[in-house]
């Protein structure tokens, strides 16, 4: 099919209007960030960025930064371990109900994250609470590692049906023994499809908001919760809009990061 | 450690059974047997006058979503949502991919992959959050356009925002493994352009299509965040479903709302696995 020159322009054109769409919402964030303007009337009179110093000393944002993290990275570890355990199972071994289990590894994100979440909610409630373990950031963790299992798996088993198992077996006839070559040869094979796969799960964590709304003790604050209450507060929107453009720049860094590290088809998929 | 490495290396059930023993317990014990409580719990009521959990079948919850116009009003609404959306992505996203695949030069493409899969990382509440102001009386549309302000459009106006790049990178990967050959093949063969893509794209179109589907209906359908972000007075079936968890307390009807969308996706993804969609996955 050979393409006109005018269709080649105006898909070119559609082309940079779709990314306009994309990129104008952003930005606006960025910009608004900085307008000196208490009120926000548009478009903006004066810049400032006295907000940015006030987000700064701003404790709400800045503890509930630090619990999204936490949670991002407890979720992260359990999500590598269970993960890479599933990816070895379903792709070095025969076993009945392998191709159920990896649907079902599918559902706690295919599924609406508030089934998810109040499925979660009332097990833990009627489940570990009379155990003693009532809901705090442990059950944030245990909700978000539930999803992100996926993000891993999906990168590790793609890595291992590549990379195949001829080095481990050489590895084994040349006399090392299992723990060995689980180290210096398993283990760098799929290190970085356990980097570009954790930085996923780290970033779905972080952004989630319905599943935590249901698992979260009292008390436990992520960025998104603090944003969601705060974000129909009016005195509240200058500081608002100073974690809302920290969080479009950080974004740029996951798309960089797995770039250098796994190439571009890294982080293609968010599933 | 390295005699048990070897013993567990001689019996490889026993590894598969050490490798699956932890997962399995995680994803089936907990998060399947979670969600089996919840749609028995959908079969049990709440006394409405101690608030009191009676766990005694019923249906009676079933037959008020059914029989009752409010609730399928809301299924109705929250379907024509997802459906708007998944048009509009798709309208938006056939043209940027077949844009990307088949007529960017390969630098400029590698960029454009970038520029679209950069937004996914970006926040979901800050990208309703710049909508809202975006949206907000005497705001930037508010001043170009004179509208259309918070509300159920405004609600099909963001989330085909939030989920267009979950649209066009499956149809991208789709046309991009489509040879540039089979193009030209057809083209030479006598074939205009219409024919060529009806006969050549739209085969590896559709099952690309369907893919990105997924992901835009089934997010629009249990979206509640942004509903109540810009949709003003509008709700959607997640929003019952909060609403009946929270104020209400009345966590077997908000359970049995809770399956409708389940269902439907199920529906939707046996109705969409024909064409080939879940590979393209």
């Amino acid at each position: 099919m050979t393409l006109s020159p005018f269709a080649k322009i105006a898909l070119r054109v559609f082309m940079g209007l779709g990314l306009l769409f994309i990129y104008v919402p952003l930005m606006l964030v960025l910009i608004n960030s900085f307008n000196g303007d208490r009120t926000f009337g548009w478009p903006p009179h004066d810049f400032t960025t006295r907000w940015w110093s006030a987000a700064w000393d701003n404790t709400g944002a800045r503890s509930a930064l630090l619990t999204s993290v936490k949670a991002g990275l407890g979720a992260t570890a359990i999500a590598l371990v269970l993960g890479t355990m599933v990816a070895f199972a379903v792709q070095r071994f025969k076993f009945f109900g392998r191709d159920t289990l990896s649907l079902l590894i599918v559902l706690p994100i295919a599924l609406p994250g508030i089934v998810t979440g109040i499925a979660l909610d009332s097990a833990w409630r009627s489940v570990i609470e009379p155990l003693g373990i009532g809901k705090g950031l442990f059950s944030v963790i245990v909700g978000h590692a539930t999803f992100c299992v996926v993000t891993i798996y999906n990168n590790v088993l793609a890595r291992l049906r590549r990379t195949g198992v001829n080095l481990e077996d050489a590895s084994a006839d040349l006399g090392a023994s299992p723990g060995q070559t689980f180290r210096y040869v398993t283990f760098p094979m799929i290190r970085s499809a356990l980097l570009a796969g954790g930085l996923l799960a780290f970033a779905l964590s972080f952004d989630e908001i319905i599943v935590t709304t249901f698992t979260a003790g009292p008390g436990v604050t992520t960025l998104p919760i603090w944003i969601f209450n705060n974000l129909f507060r009016p005195n509240q929107a200058p500081i608002v809009n100073v974690v809302a453009a920290v969080l479009v720049v950080l974004s740029v860094v996951p798309v960089w990061l797995a770039q250098r590290v796994a190439g571009p088809e890294a982080g293609a998929s968010r599933t | 450690m390295s005699t048990l490495g070897s013993f567990l290396h001689r019996h490889p059930r026993l590894r598969l059974a050490g490798l699956l023993s932890a997962p399995l317990l995680w994803l089936v014990v907990a998060y399947l047997g979670a969600l089996a409580v919840l749609l028995v719990s959908a079969f049990w009521s709440v006394n409405s006058f101690t608030g009191v959990l009676t766990k005694q079948f019923t249906v009676a919850n079933f037959r008020t979503i059914l029989t009752e116009e409010v609730y399928r009003n809301v299924t109705l609404r929250s379907l024509w949502v997802a459906l708007s959306v998944t048009i509009i992505c798709v309208v938006l996203a056939v043209p940027m991919a077949f844009y990307m695949a088949k007529v960017a030069s390969p630098r400029t493409r590698k960029w454009l992959v970038i520029a679209i899969l950069t937004p996914l990382w970006a926040s979901y509440l800050v990208k309703a959050y710049a909508w809202r102001i975006l949206l907000a009386n005497d705001g930037p549309m508010d001043s170009i356009f004179g509208g259309p302000g918070y509300g159920l459009f405004a609600v099909v106006l963001v989330l085909s925002y939030m989920w267009l790049p979950y649209m066009i990178l499956p149809i991208y990967a789709g046309l991009e493994r489509l040879p540039d050959s089979m193009l030209e093949a057809s083209a030479d063969l006598g074939a205009r352009a219409g024919r060529t893509f009806r006969r050549i794209v739209l085969p590896v179109l559709i099952p690309s299509v369907f893919a990105g589907s997924i992901f835009t209906f089934s997010l629009s359908l249990g979206d509640y965040i942004t509903v109540q972000i810009v949709g003003g007075k509008s709700q959607l079936i997640g929003n019952l479903v909060y609403a009946n968890i929270g104020a209400a307390n009345n966590l077997p009807f908000a359970a049995a709302i809770a399956t409708v969308p389940v269902v439907i996706m199920v529906i939707y993804l046996v109705a969409v696995r024909r064409s080939g969609a879940l590979e393209e996955l």
